[in-house]
């Protein structure tokens, strides 16, 4: 589904992206993790069409079109779902008509009837249930007033929303209690499906207790420099990352 | 008939227009109408039209746009010019108790049914008759003249105009809209005249909608008096619709006795030129007043709102907020001017002006001139000046929402703040209808307005 090769990216002539290699099929969850600094961010940013961001070599395919060539809104309509680390917060967009702008602009891409507000209303209330997010939360102005917590739920409901065929999750467990934690991890789940793949980057072992992956990699210095199954993971949270840097430092 | 006037030199022309034409303005007209105008044109007549050189009027030249050959009515046939057809008003259907005002003359036209007893809604020149006692006691007493030389030039010219009085302890629940209208067949320069009573345990609210019909230079100098008695609740809602050949100067002047509490918002959609003097006096105690505008410009329009709150007593609110979208080449200002008198202890005002300027070339001026002489107070101010948040875009490209669609939700969500404040729902479902249009293109200034489809680099179209 998607097919990264040798991707370099940077900002402001500084390259923090330094030949990415990753490949994705559909119903894989694949785990991104490593030290600070590594790219984590900057990797989300770019899949996503963040144009702060230079990419000066290498491609990206997702469902063979070249993802690097489309707006960042046509990504999202090819089936492309981010979930920021720090959600913005918007006064004054309500969050309804956010969401109703935004899913039928993803239905017209896909030459669908766009739904009526009834219609449209309905379809909140089922995925606000699923996602267990407070009904209070969408009266609001997007993310206004949130907490941490309530900014990341809020992700995961637009993202049950938008229905992506791609995920990325960049840090959604950071700030999160326990149990808004667990909400947001279940949220994931449900969405789960064999035709659909996620994205999760964490620095933590936990959210990876709740949100099983495929496929772990870890990320240092803009390259993917070791890639292996869920155990990975669990060697990283013991050992830390200095047995990386040290057997990658260049 | 109209009369045909050209002003080159300003003083001059306007000066001999008064003269020559004085026994028309002065016939029919109520008497302290006519008493006031002597002392009014004196001092029009050494000021003058006032250029940048005037400190209050630095952001604002009007010379220039007083100028050209202009029609003026002395009469209301002259001003109706044998069109008396029922107007209706583009402002999308309100429930409200409607009446035209054109080119500055309150219309025989007007019917209006359902007020409740008591309540007077009319032509000003006719009412006074009518009224005469409470004419004589306001008409004129919020002192416009000392202050704006722009406001005493109307109280030299203006002939006619609304007259709204509303009875003690009445509450009128539908709005009572004024539609003023602009019309004829060449360039014309227009005066109006409101007088608005409220008293004491009384509630209204006014709409106050400007629009231009024909394709030609409208100058338009317009003053509405309120008087907000005793525990009175007011709201006067502005809302400017004209085209870009269009230079108006308003004036709501409001005056406010204990405990009444007032709202202004000035919703300037589209225009040419304007200049809205707005000027609120507290002189009791205990009052409230809401002072709040949106302007929304682009090619070359200009929006200047000119404030000025007199916390004359002690124990009184206001709160200020002006907020503005400017595009292409468009210019703003903004005074506001807050005097805390000395005695007017336990004083609260609150004052902000944000400004989303959408291009570069797009300017505004933002003057806060807090003067405080009272110690126990709590004033503040704030004026900011930005663009559309990059992070916000993104979020909600992100999301699949274009980049255009995306302009006009982050754009739509700057204004909103100024249209929560409308106090009249439906009202309030109307102008949020009608700026959504404004962002998006849609809007419809007037039938003819073909004139305004360019940049506006000719000096006719501003």
């Amino acid at each position: 589904m998607l097919v990264i090769k040798d991707l370099h990216a940077k900002i402001d002539d500084k390259e923090i992206l330094r030949g990415i290699n990753l490949e994705i099929k559909p119903g894989e969850v694949h785990a991104i993790m490593g030290p600070n600094g590594s790219g984590k961010s900057t990797l989300s940013s770019v899949l996503a069409g963040n144009e702060k961001f230079e990419v000066s070599e290498g491609s990206v395919t997702f469902n063979d079109k070249d993802l690097l060539d489309l707006a960042p809104e046509d990504r999202a309509r090819e089936g492309l779902f981010l979930s920021f680390q720090y959600p913005i917060e918007i006064p004054g967009v309500s969050m309804v008509n956010f969401m109703r702008t935004a899913v039928n602009e993803h239905r017209k891409y896909r030459e669908q009837v766009p739904y009526s507000a009834s219609e449209f209303l309905k379809l909140m209330r089922e995925k606000k249930k699923l996602v267990e997010i407070d009904s209070n939360l969408t009266n609001r102005s997007v993310n206004e007033g949130f907490s941490g917590g309530e900014k990341k739920k809020n992700e995961i409901f637009q993202m049950a929303m938008l229905e992506p065929k791609l995920a990325i999750l960049d840090e959604t467990d950071s700030g999160l209690d326990i149990d808004a934690l667990r909400v947001v991890a279940n949220g994931v789940n449900k969405l789960k499906s064999p035709e659909t793949s996620s994205i999760v980057i964490t620095h933590y072992q936990r959210l990876l207790d709740h949100i099983v992956p495929d496929f772990v990699h870890v990320l240092y210095k803009g390259r993917i420099v070791k890639s292996a199954g869920k155990e990975l993971a669990l060697e990283l949270e013991e050992k830390g990352y200095d047995w990386i840097k040290k057997e990658f430092e260049d | 008939m109209n009369v045909t006037c050209r002003v080159v030199n300003l003083q001059e022309e306007y000066s001999q227009l008064y003269k020559e034409n004085y026994s028309l303005i002065e016939s029919c007209a109520p008497e302290k109408m006519n008493t006031l105008r002597a002392k009014a044109f004196e001092v029009f007549n050494e000021k003058g039209i006032p250029s940048n050189k005037v400190e209050d009027y630095k952001y604002t030249n009007l010379q220039p746009y007083f100028k050209g050959t202009l029609d003026i009515a002395f009469s209301s046939e002259a001003a109706f010019n044998g069109s008396e057809t029922k107007f209706n008003c583009d402002v999308p259907e309100l429930d409200t108790h409607n009446v035209f005002l054109v080119n500055g003359w309150y219309s025989h036209q007007n019917e209006v049914n359902g007020l409740p007893t008591g309540v007077v809604v009319g032509s000003i020149r006719e009412k006074a008759a009518e009224y005469p006692e409470v004419f004589e006691k306001y008409y004129g007493e919020t002192n416009a003249l000392d202050s704006d030389v722009m406001a005493a030039m109307n109280t030299a010219f203006a002939q006619d105009g609304a007259f709204i009085y509303i009875p003690k302890g009445v509450i009128v629940e539908k709005p009572i809209q004024l539609v003023n209208i602009m019309n004829g067949a060449s360039d014309r320069l227009v005066f109006q005249r409101n007088l608005i009573v409220v008293e004491e345990n009384a509630q209204a609210k006014v709409m106050l909608c400007d629009h231009t019909i024909a394709p030609h230079k409208f100058v338009v100098n317009n003053l509405t008096e309120v008087f907000a008695n005793e525990n009175s609740v007011f709201d006067v809602y502005n809302v400017q619709n004209q085209h870009n050949l269009t230079t108006q100067v308003s004036g709501i002047f409001v005056h406010q006795k204990k405990h009444s509490n007032i709202l202004t918002n000035n919703l300037t959609l589209h225009s040419g030129v304007t200049r809205n003097n707005i000027r609120i006096t507290m002189d009791d105690e205990n009052c409230e007043s809401h002072v709040y505008g949106l302007y929304l410009s682009d090619k070359n329009q200009h929006v200047d709102n000119f404030t000025f709150i007199d916390h004359a007593k002690p124990n009184c609110q206001s709160f200020e907020l002006f907020k503005g979208v400017l595009d292409d080449s468009a210019t703003g200002s903004f005074t506001g001017r807050v005097l805390v008198r000395p005695d007017a202890q336990q004083t609260n005002a609150y004052q902000s002006n944000n400004n989303l300027l959408l291009t570069e070339n797009a300017k505004i001026n933002s003057k806060p001139q807090l003067e405080i002489y009272a110690d126990d107070v709590k004033c503040s101010h704030g004026a900011t000046v930005g663009q559309l948040d990059d992070e916000a875009m993104f979020y909600l490209r992100s999301r699949g929402i274009n980049q255009t669609e995306g302009r006009i939700l982050l754009m739509f969500a700057f204004a909103y703040e100024v249209i929560e404040k409308i106090r009249v729902e439906p009202l309030k479902e109307n102008i949020r209808a009608l700026v959504e249009k404004r962002f998006r293109g849609e809007f419809d200034k007037c039938d003819s307005c073909v004139v305004c489809g360019q940049q506006g680099t000719s000096v006719s179209c501003l």
